[in-house]
């Protein structure tokens, strides 16, 4: 008797989001309607079986979102009869509490909208869909990793953890940050979508889009400042590897409509999701450490 | 180093293997990760562009592959690695976590976390110095965590003339401690992860070893869970009751089953308590009644009657239970900077129940190099291995650490600020008392 290798991170990551349930008085899972947050969605609907998920969820909405995107956040909760919460950074932006920088891009910006949720909920566990494989700062994170009460990560200060025993002891004002899926690959995430049948948004297969280059990616164009002068937008047959904000998250060129075809394909990268894809990760050698010190995932 | 690879063109699909990897600084530990990483194809263009260009930048010849797992500011500042890393790669037959931990003495801590969870441990040694004390501390800590399967990787043979002669007599030395330690499987290979002798591929120049290259050896190596031999364990993590109308009666207790097997119709008991009943169904995450629930899945129990049973209870079969004991002695390696004493009042954390516990005493540490067990220490610094005794807040049900890892392990806590003070393992201890 034994598992293969999607049934052991399947039972570890449920484990995960047993003990955080039973552990704290007020999770929240981060859910931006992308691939990782579903396969999270997917895996406490399973834990918590046949009770409903004990917790809501909690969006930080960038304002520079993929439509289908949006819609499919929406009709999932729905579906589900799930608690959102969304946090929006275009407030900030309005009332003055943030700036737009330079290079349009928001994420970064998450970090406060973010922040002040977490304090104006009382969220004493946030559940997100971090992996280790993603970045090297990312290969340093706890699965239950203590956030001071600025939300603040210091890598020179985590708990160590051992077994498979988790301690999300916290003073007030502190907050855990929850990862089940610290131990999976993109490759995981995507054969474990294939063997549960777990539905998408349209963007991860293969489309026809209307997309421009810029820092060597393809951009869709739209509100958030693209394309500038000297950009040209073409049509191709990209998809996306992972879906965050449009201003620095780019398409890849792909065929792959099916699961089976994208698996294939991303068996056979020579990218990672996040070098392939992720305008933001490419400031500087260093720019995950600093944003998580911050209080980012 | 240089040239970008043929990528991957596998999809794995086989069992999950985790590893944990000891060495000294100068071993070259980084250097067979990064050889593991890169010769699996699974070094990624993007990855080795940014190491290629942080090299070039600091003026060194080739890619430094430990800047691959380096991933924090002060560890590339420092050229050394603070820090257990997490590592993925696989191959058409498994999927590897790779603990990376660090190898200077003052973390031993680390070690000990990337042990807890390792199905194997490799201990690399340089094929010019031997075994040396390091080595030695690396395989007691193995054999303390009770890491089922040890490899010894004699690293640098390229710089010994791949020769048998350097490389057997030390493979004897080291067979001879492990086996001394009780450590169950040890396998030693020769390798250069500089060069790429035996760690992926076989190597040409050394005809005389006849064995697995590492990877064979880490696809091959058996860590299959029999149930048969193994009294089942089940902490309760939550309790499920869904109250709706299509549930309205259900009442289950979810977990992971942590050794062993369960099915329907076994006579079981709840600890502490003592309470008898039978399970009536297990689910698994969404699959109603299942036949069976084995290590280490994550199940839903039913019991046929409605006894108290809450998170931090164990349900164990009725004719292999633990212990319930409020005396705890256990071997600890303390973990946190500020010491652990006698009288100090801790939280103890043990599979899904917190409970109260004072120190009762500190009886021995444990001197990793001689393995001589030294009586009466003041206190446990970080880093320590020790022999303690503390008392609980309530009864538990506890397994000594030989035969059960998840029941037989613990940690202690910080009440004040939560911090994670020591990890625990209960029964005797490894080593021998001091002569005085």
């Amino acid at each position: 008797m034994s598992l293969d290798h999607l049934d052991s991170l399947e039972a570890e990551a449920v484990h995960i989001f047993r003990e955080a349930a039973a552990e704290f008085e007020r999770p929240v899972l981060l859910f931006s309607g992308g691939k990782d947050s579903i396969l999270m969605l997917h895996l406490a609907m399973k834990a918590f079986w046949p009770a409903r998920v004990p917790f809501g969820l909690l969006h930080v909405d960038t304002g520079h979102n993929f439509p289908e995107v949006l819609a499919f956040r929406d009709r999932t909760v729905a579906e589900h009869g799930l608690r959102l919460e969304v946090a929006k950074v275009q407030d900030y932006i309005d009332d003055g509490r943030l700036r737009e920088r330079a290079d349009g891009t928001r994420n970064p910006l998450q970090t406060v909208p973010l922040l002040d949720a977490i304090n104006a909920h009382r969220f004493d566990a946030v559940f997100g869909g971090g992996r280790r494989d993603e970045e090297k700062a990312r290969a340093k994170e706890r699965v239950f990793s203590l956030r001071d009460e600025f939300g603040q990560w210091d890598p020179r200060r985590q708990r160590p953890e051992l077994w498979s025993l988790y301690n999300g002891k916290h003073r007030p004002g502190e907050h855990v940050r929850v990862f089940p899926l610290s131990n999976w690959t993109e490759l995981d995430v995507w054969q474990y979508i294939e063997r549960e049948k777990i539905e998408l948004p349209a963007i991860y297969f293969a489309h026809e889009r209307a997309v421009f280059r810029r820092g060597g990616m393809w951009l869709t164009a739209g509100e958030w400042g693209g394309p500038k002068d000297g950009e040209t937008v073409e049509t191709r047959s990209v998809r996306y590897r992972t879906v965050g904000d449009m201003s620095c998250t780019g398409a890849v060129d792909s065929d792959a409509d099916t699961l089976q075809a994208i698996i294939a394909e991303i068996a056979a990268s020579t990218l990672t999701e996040r070098g392939a894809t992720r305008a933001d990760d490419k400031l500087s050698e260093a720019a995950m450490e600093d944003r998580k010190r911050e209080g980012y995932f | 180093m240089t040239a970008i690879h043929e990528p991957p063109l596998h999809t794995p699909t086989g069992s999950l293997l985790r590893l944990a990897t000891a060495g000294s600084v100068d071993d070259g530990k980084s250097t067979l990760v990064g050889r593991l990483l890169h010769d699996t194809k699974q070094v990624f263009a993007d990855q080795l562009d940014a190491v290629e260009r942080v090299s070039r930048e600091r003026g060194l010849d080739g890619a430094d592959l430990a800047l691959l797992t380096d991933g924090l500011r002060a560890e590339r500042e420092q050229g050394i690695t603070i820090d257990v890393a997490y590592r993925y790669f696989a191959t058409p037959r498994r999927r590897f976590i790779l603990a990376d931990t660090p190898g200077h003495v003052q973390y031993t801590r680390n070690m000990v976390t990337g042990a807890s969870t390792a199905q194997l441990a490799v201990v690399l040694v340089d094929a010019r110095h031997g075994v040396v004390e390091q080595t030695r501390r690396h395989v007691a800590v193995a054999a303390l965590l009770k890491v089922p399967h040890v490899v010894l990787a004699v690293n640098k043979m390229d710089l010994v003339g791949y020769q048998e002669s350097v490389f057997a007599p030390i493979a004897d030395e080291f067979a001879r401690y492990a086996r001394a330690l009780e450590v169950p499987e040890v396998t030693a290979i020769p390798i250069s992860a500089l060069a790429g002798d035996n760690v992926v591929d076989p190597s040409n120049a050394m005809d005389w070893y006849a064995g697995p290259t590492l990877l064979e050896h880490l696809e091959d190596v058996d860590v299959d869970h029999d149930p048969r031999h193994c009294a089942a364990r089940f902490p309760v993590q939550y309790v499920l009751r869904p109250q709706s109308s299509e549930f309205r009666d259900y009442r289950g207790y979810a977990g992971q089953v942590t050794a062993g097997a369960f099915r329907p119709g076994d006579e079981v008991l709840v600890l502490p308590s003592g309470k008898r009943s039978t399970i009536a169904g297990i689910d698994r995450l969404g699959e109603r009644d299942v036949e069976v629930a084995f290590a280490y899945q994550s199940v839903t129990l039913r019991l046929t009657d409605d006894v108290d049973v809450s998170r931090g209870d164990v349900i164990v079969p009725a004719d292999r239970a633990p212990e319930v004991t409020q005396d705890v002695v256990a071997t600890v390696c303390h973990i946190a900077d500020r010491p652990l004493r006698a009288g100090d009042r801790v939280l103890l954390r043990h599979g899904t129940s917190t409970v109260k516990a004072v120190v009762r005493s500190l009886d021995s540490t444990l001197n990793l190099e001689t393995l001589v067990r030294e009586s009466g220490p003041e206190a446990l610094h970080a880093n320590d291995i020790g022999q303690i005794t503390l008392r609980t807040a309530a009864p538990l049900p506890l397994d000594d650490y030989a035969d059960h890892r998840r029941t037989g392990s613990f940690l202690l806590i910080d009440d004040a600020d939560g911090a994670t003070l020591t990890a625990g393992m209960v029964g005797v201890p490894l080593g021998t008392a001091a002569e005085d």
